[in-house]
């Protein structure tokens, strides 16, 4: 085991993968000598080369489709979109193009690209720069979703998701770039579609993915001091989505908690709940499901106001006791 | 450039067998037998034939929602071409697509698109790995005037000329995006001229002449293998209406009828005589043979099953 950044891990993810097959290669802004806006991509210019770190325009549009085009065509691209926000400018690319191709055109093509998408509030960036606009990206069917939250997983993860042969949005916590956190020595995959349980309980689970996981992680350290055990689970992938792993804890459990930074209204929560409801979870359940999501608001600037915007410690605790209670 | 009569004579056949699919496409329709919609190219079959016929086989297309003429250019099977548009289990697409979202991979052709301007930057993706990966071949995105006032076709051609991609980007003008005249909808009567704003050379071809655009293909081709992209304008008319409802109420009859006169098929037919390359009989003849192998694909579609029902999600993920 070592100890790394998850952005490090995301780096050695990429360079392990385009050590070992040709195919792949990287596009996106500022990815070349800057090192991407985040610095995720520092270094693999030098080691790589132009050709495979390929620094484009500003064309979000344009990045997206030459990645479909090239993945139709027998390339591996991983493409970074600066913030996940600016997806909504590749929008028809990844929603009408890399979703569809494959299925519209009866099994025909295969469109083997990873769209690397930062997101989150936290950063004072405001309200076009701090989405977490993940449920976008959901309702579109042949679009994969992953929302790592530890090195280790962001590294299995983009390994499996770089190798898989669909387009898949890899969601980058951009709070997460500098936390560490030990990751395998030598070759790993976290397979897509698996959740995991980051803590063991009996009172409730919280069911949740990408920056919240450590913070239900610390309401759930502070609970046990009141009593309450508070079963955590990182969802990893939300589509494919582990329900075995969802409807497993709730039995045992009786309660649930759902927590994300996305907006609560028309947002995964719900998905997460109503397949709760729609299983024999529902027979056991003590106390309605409940969602946390972000407010319906854009992501304001003042550091207060934006931090209020999405899911508190304070907030998860409180909701936490009233369903225990 | 001197052609082999063969050559000629196979882009003859290629034209008549897009105006006989598209006729018989019309006539199906109004037997009730179609469960969609269409856009045809009638009046711009030299533009897919001219081009396709310009390149190699190798070489890859990107097609468009009017692309009928296109696919056929490019070698589609007929009869699996009319089982897709009417949506049979033995379709190129398995039913899944219909004509607006056709595609024939291995032969070349990287697909149709429903979204105007949608596929352009898909093209550029398919050139770049053309060149990453070192291939000899080109790709030919085909879009319509309507797309060139795209982003996408902006960002796109941008790209590729940055990038200096093996890319021709044939631009089909036929004068209409859906209702709107190429005279309202852009600030310049030459949309060759665009390729000014990306470095790259522009050049501007009679659509209707598909000795013409065959020439102006197979140069934009060599240039877009040595030297990178190249904007080809074809300008052509659009006989029919935008889709199956269209009641034709932005524009007049006159201009329709006058476009009619200018019917590539036949201004190549009169070529082909004049010259001496094939009697009337002989075209005539291939006339006949081109609905001939039309009908004998709608009985192989017609005949054919549909789609069974667990195959709605096959095919969503590989």
């Amino acid at each position: 085991m070592s100890e790394i950044t998850y952005a490090q891990a995301i780096k050695d993810a990429m360079s392990e993968e385009m050590r070992r097959d040709p195919k792949v290669f990287l596009l996106g802004e500022d990815i070349g000598a800057y090192g991407g806006a985040f610095g995720v991509t520092r270094g693999m210019l030098e080691e790589f080369g132009p050709e495979r770190i390929r620094d484009t325009p500003i064309s979000e549009a344009a990045i997206t489709g030459a990645a479909v085009g090239a993945a139709m065509t027998g390339m591996r691209p991983v493409m970074e979109i600066m913030f996940s926000d600016f997806m909504s400018i590749a929008m028809d690319q990844l929603v009408n193009q890399a979703a569809k191709a494959r299925y519209q055109f009866g099994g025909q093509a295969a469109i083997p690209m990873v769209v690397r998408a930062p997101e989150g509030s936290g950063t004072g960036a405001a309200a076009q720069h701090s989405q977490s606009p993940e449920s976008w990206i959901l309702n579109v069917p042949g679009l994969k979703v992953v929302a790592p939250s530890t090195p280790r997983d962001a590294k299995g993860l983009l390994k499996s998701a770089i190798r898989d042969d669909n387009p898949v949005v890899f969601f980058e916590q951009k709070l997460l770039y500098r936390t560490k956190g030990e990751v395998p020595e030598g070759e790993y995959l976290v397979p897509l579609g698996k959740a995991e349980v980051r803590r063991e309980g009996t009172h409730l689970s919280v069911i949740t993915y990408g920056r919240m996981v450590a913070r239900c992680l610390e309401a759930a350290a502070a609970l046990a001091g009141e009593g309450i055990e508070a079963e955590v689970i990182d969802l990893r992938s939300l589509k494919p989505l582990d329900t075995e792993a969802i409807i497993g804890s709730v039995r045992k459990t009786g309660r649930a908690l759902i927590v994300h930074e996305s907006p609560t209204f028309a947002g995964f929560g719900g998905e997460i709940a109503a397949t709760i409801c729609d299983s024999e979870a529902f027979f056991h359940l003590d106390a309605p499901v409940r969602r946390l999501g972000g407010r319906d608001v854009p992501i304001p600037y003042n550091k207060n106001l934006e931090a209020a915007a999405v899911p508190t410690l304070e907030g998860i605790l409180s909701t936490i006791r009233a369903l225990v209670k | 450039m001197k052609l082999t009569r063969e050559k000629l004579l196979d882009m003859y056949r290629k034209m008549a067998l897009s105006r006989a699919f598209e006729e018989t496409a019309i006539r199906l329709f109004s037997l009730g037998k179609v469960h969609g919609t269409a856009h045809f190219c009638v009046g711009e079959e030299a533009t897919g034939t001219g081009v396709c016929a310009g390149i190699e086989l190798q070489d890859l297309i990107y097609a468009t929602h009017r692309g009928h003429g296109q696919s056929i250019s490019k070698g589609m099977d007929i009869k699996r071409m009319m089982a897709e548009f009417l949506g049979k289990a033995t379709g190129v697409c398995k039913g899944k697509g219909g004509c607006m979202h056709i595609a024939d991979i291995s032969a070349g052709n990287l697909g149709a698109n429903g979204i105007v301007g949608g596929g352009i930057p898909i093209a550029v993706g398919a050139a770049l790995s053309t060149a990453m990966q070192k291939i000899d071949r080109v790709v030919v995105c085909f879009f319509g005037d309507g797309a060139s006032n795209q982003g996408t076709f902006h960002e796109a051609i941008n790209l590729a000329s940055v990038w200096k991609l093996p890319i021709v980007f044939a631009c089909v003008n036929n004068r209409y995006g859906m209702s709107m005249s190429v005279n309202a909808s852009m600030n310049i009567t030459d949309i060759s001229v665009r390729a000014a704003s990306y470095g790259i050379p522009g050049r501007s071809v009679d659509g209707n002449d598909v000795l013409a655009v065959h020439d102006a293909a197979r140069e934009a081709r060599e240039h877009a293998r040595t030297k990178g992209p190249v904007l080809l304008v074809l300008n052509t008319y659009r006989i029919m209406g935008h889709s199956k409802s269209d009641s034709g109420a932005y524009r007049k009859k006159e201009e329709v009828e006058e476009w009619k006169k200018k019917d590539p098929i036949k201004r190549f037919a009169s070529w082909l005589v004049e010259q001496e390359v094939a009697a009337a009989e002989e075209l005539a003849t291939l006339d006949a043979e081109a609905r001939s192998t039309v009908e004998d694909a709608v009985a192989f579609a017609e005949s054919s099953p549909e789609p069974s029902l667990d195959t709605v999600e096959q095919d969503v993920y590989a």
